[in-house]
């Protein structure tokens, strides 16, 4: 039943279980309609991006933009480009020697690659959750202390400022009496939701997502899928995963990728196949790759 | 196999053996001089008339030049640690790396050398017009300086590298720049490696002999002016040995003694060092 | 994908005041790149202050001549050279058996659980670490105890043997470390004992970082005078030394002396030797990383 059939956007259901994206706003005269047209302002957005190492495209014409206080969720096989491309969104890819973007990615219409736009100031407002959980060797208190520090925020109270942290991050109960205790003295699940902790406490407006939970059992799993919804009414959350029930039970839209591989060197260049509501994605996927996959016939 | 073991062994029979050839001419040493006027007298006047054995003068001159020597070798050896750790590209690294390695590998009678007649003449004197003399504890202390540069930068950058890229990626994301996570994350994390090798520095430091013996000066006096000259343990051990010394007599067990002081203080130093060194493994 | 954004205005990227480019990263990258500038100045000082002073005597009376305490002009190395010939491959006989004896008892054969192969191991890192000036001593106080002379090439190797004793035990437990375990369990599956194993299979195969260590190690004895200071005399030396009982000088203590002395021509001497020194030193080491690259990744 899949094929590449353009689906009027009138047709979207709403059967997130948690929540459904608010209606549509207004209609694009100029836009074809092969996607729903955004409920949300767009907080981010590519265009014809192409990411290279050297000579070697990781990822090839990606064109998809992420929702405003939505959870937006990138699935794949693995060395399908998404977490390529997520790095790529608050510029960590420039840590790699080589690593280079072509085409355009704005935050709120503003190129992030453009020459008068600082690295630094892009990841503050664009903060990241890593795979493994990387609290620093320092005590609880200081690893949310660190980031309005280092970056010369002004906070009137650090307590407070910390306290609200730990709050959001629902971590603040577990470690109120703890706070100037190593980090490491934390489980996997509460180091997890530390670095959450740590990165809201910068105040950024979008946090990316790194497979934050493949490290960890399911009840920390789902405690951080929990803070995900909620974070999702201050924040716009772009998440990488591995685990497709965790896309179809959190995420508002779902951007499916796969791999081209090379038949000579094996080399795999990652493509945005489908992009839409994750309830469709799931559903009623309108790519038979699509449907492969979340049917669990590869990758 | 025996054989094998007994190898191994041997490393025990060298320390007992340096622990019994330092402390038996020390004991005859210390038949005659009392330890207490040994450890706190101020003159070293082993071979005059009225000999004196205060060793505080020579304790004093290597203080000097180790003092000297870790304030250039720290600053250096740690921003070269760093900028190869944490800024340079592989091509960068690919030159600095030898030029260390190469530092590391010139024998020490070398930079003796070098303080001798190109750091305390042209350097100091002429380029920064420095009134000294051609024996100086300034000279020699920074030439010591320079040559220990390679441990401490080695063995911090190892303690560096091994931080694991994940602190810095998590300090990056909340946009902190990298002088920033250098220094408020790496430094915190790499610190007991860096702390072991500025102790290791010391060490050398302090038994280091050719370069003092060369360009420090014999005259054993309480330093109180960098510029003066001022003699060290090992310079003293190095002076007295190459004159005549026939075993038995009382200033071939002076040096003796010397010896053991001075064995004791790098023992001590090394001890704690290796602490720190395992504390390393157990960071992460 | 076309973008729905409603119009927000286009957020500061621009250089924060905690940017890369702040006075004060700035600042701190010029001090490191000062230290850096500190460390490559001295090292080239260095060599060209000594090829300076030294050119005029790099002759051959410099190889062919004994020194002389009245004809500085004339002194030569000769008993420097062969003496250093001599101590060092005595040293190397000494030290290089013992070493990869020990270092593959403890790395193959010691269970590093008993107390007295920890005190072993302890004790060899604490060698490692002890002014060489107290390995003079130390062999002093030996040859005095059996009745040995002091100033001969033996007792010089020994003071030396000694110290480069743990180098070499050290770089013997890594290159052993390296060997595949499956090369071992291969010759122990055929019936082999541990013994033969080790011997036909292990060994050879770490030939190669044992070699480029022990190299290295000797270059750091042909280098070392300060051991050598306490075994007394040793300085002017006019003939060739002949055997383990003979007299001698070497070349780092034959560079002191002539530095010790007033007379300019001795300085000039004593350069031309330092160059010599190191052109030998660099001929070693070059040795040493040929080795090293030749053999390396082998398996």
């Amino acid at each position: 039943m899949a094929t590449f059939t353009t689906k009027p956007s009138t047709t979207q259901s709403s059967q997130n279980g948690e929540r459904a994206p608010a209606p549509l706003l207004h209609t694009l005269e100029h836009a074809p309609r092969t996607l729903p047209a955004y409920p949300s302002p767009v907080v981010m957005e590519c265009s014809d991006v192409n990411i290279y190492y050297g000579d070697f495209r990781a990822v090839t014409d990606v064109n998809m933009a992420f929702a405003k206080n939505e959870i937006t969720a990138l699935i794949g096989p693995s060395g399908c480009g998404k977490s390529t491309l997520l790095r790529s969104l608050n510029r960590m890819n420039d840590l790699i020697p080589q690593a280079r973007v072509e085409g355009s990615i704005t935050f709120h219409s503003k190129g992030i690659y453009d020459d008068d736009v600082d690295p630094i100031e892009v990841r503050r407002r664009i903060g990241m959750v890593f795979q493994k959980p990387n609290p620093f060797p320092k005590s609880i208190y200081d690893n949310i202390a660190y980031g309005p520090r280092v970056t010369g925020m002004k906070v009137d109270n650090m307590d407070d400022h910390v306290e609200q942290a730990l709050r959001r991050a629902a971590l603040w109960l577990e470690v109120r009496d703890k706070l100037k205790q190593s980090a490491y003295g934390l489980s996997g699940g509460q180091q997890q939701r530390l670095c959450i902790a740590r990165t809201i406490a910068v105040e950024p407006e979008v946090i990316l997502m790194d497979e934050p939970c493949s490290a960890l059992d399911p009840i920390a799993t789902s405690r951080i899928e929990d803070l995900m919804v909620e974070l999702r009414e201050n924040y716009s959350i772009i998440i990488v995963t591995h685990n497709m029930q965790q896309a179809a039970r959190i995420a508002d839209r779902t951007a499916f990728f796969t791999a081209d591989v090379d038949v000579v060197t094996g080399e795999r260049t990652g493509r945005l196949v489908e992009y839409d509501l994750t309830t469709n994605i799931f559903q009623n996927p309108s790519d038979e790759r699509t449907e492969a996959y979340i049917q669990g016939r590869f990758g | 196999m025996t054989a094998l073991a007994g190898s191994a062994g041997l490393s025990v029979v060298v320390t007992i053996g340096i622990f019994f050839a330092l402390l038996l001419p020390s004991l005859d040493f210390f038949r005659e001089v009392r330890i207490t006027d040994f450890l706190t007298g101020t003159r070293w006047a082993p071979t005059f008339a009225d000999a004196s054995f205060g060793v505080v003068p020579l304790v004093t001159g290597t203080l000097w030049t180790t003092a000297i020597g870790l304030a250039i070798a720290v600053p250096v050896g740690l921003a070269a640690a760093t900028y190869l750790s944490e800024y340079a590209s592989d091509r960068t690294r690919r030159i600095l790396k030898p030029v260390l390695e190469v530092l590391a590998g010139i024998p020490s009678v070398v930079y003796g050398y070098f303080a001798l007649f190109f750091v305390a003449p042209v350097l100091l004197r002429s380029i920064f017009g420095i009134e000294l003399g051609t024996f100086s504890v300034l000279a020699a202390g920074l030439v010591l300086g320079i040559m220990i540069v390679p441990t401490v930068a080695s063995i911090s950058e190892d303690a560096m590298s091994a931080v694991p890229a994940g602190l810095r990626h998590g300090s990056l994301a909340l946009g902190a720049n990298k002088m920033r996570t250098t220094l408020r994350v790496v430094y915190p994390a790499a610190i007991s490696g860096i702390t072991a090798s500025i102790v290791l520095a010391l060490s050398r430091a302090v038994g280091e002999t050719m370069i003092v013996a060369l360009a420090a000066g014999t005259r054993a006096q309480v330093v109180l002016d960098p510029r003066e000259a001022g003699q060290t343990m090992t310079g003293f051990i190095a002076q007295t040995a190459t004159g005549e010394s026939t075993p038995g007599t009382l200033t071939y067990n002076t040096l003796f003694a010397v010896g053991l002081l001075l064995f004791v203080i790098t023992l001590v130093i090394n001890l704690i060092a290796a602490r720190f060194v395992r504390r390393i493994r157990e960071v992460y | 994908m076309i973008p729905i954004a409603e119009a927000v205005a286009p957020p500061n990227l621009k250089a924060a005041t905690h940017s890369d480019r702040s006075p004060g990263s700035i600042a701190f990258l010029v001090a490191l790149w000062l230290a850096l500038a500190i460390a490559v100045l001295s090292l080239t000082v260095l060599l060209v202050d000594a090829f300076i002073d030294g050119q005029s005597r790099l002759d051959s009376g410099l190889l062919t001549n004994y020194t002389s305490q009245v004809f500085p002009e004339q002194a030569g190395a000769r008993a420097a050279i062969l003496g250093s010939i001599w101590v060092i491959s005595t040293t190397a006989v000494l030290a290089i058996p013992l070493g990869i004896a020990a270092g593959l008892y403890l790395e193959e054969f010691a269970d590093s659980e008993r107390w007295y192969n920890r005190l072993i191991e302890t004790n060899i890192s604490n060698l490692a670490a002890v002014p060489a000036i107290v390995y003079g001593m130390l062999t002093a106080g030996f040859a005095l105890a059996i009745g040995m002379e002091r100033r001969i090439v033996l007792s010089g190797a020994i003071a030396l043997a000694l110290l480069i004793l743990p180098v070499i035990i050290i770089a013997t437990r890594e290159s052993v470390r390296a060997v595949p375990q499956e090369i071992r369990h291969g010759s122990l599956a055929l019936g082999a004992t541990p013994l033969t194993t080790v011997w036909r299979q292990t060994l050879p195969a770490a030939i190669p970082g044992i070699a480029t260590g022990s190299i290295l190690a000797l270059s750091r004895a042909l280098g070392e005078a300060a051991p050598l200071l306490l075994l007394g005399g040793l300085v002017f030396v006019n003939y060739d030394p002949n055997g383990l009982m003979s007299g001698f000088t070497t070349l780092p203590i034959q560079i002191f002396n002539w530095a010790s002395q007033p007379q300019e021509a001795f300085q000039q001497v004593a350069s031309a030797a330092i160059i010599l020194m190191l052109g030998l030193l660099l001929v070693m080491n070059a040795v040493a990383i040929l080795i090293r690259n030749r053999y390396q990744s082998r398996w």
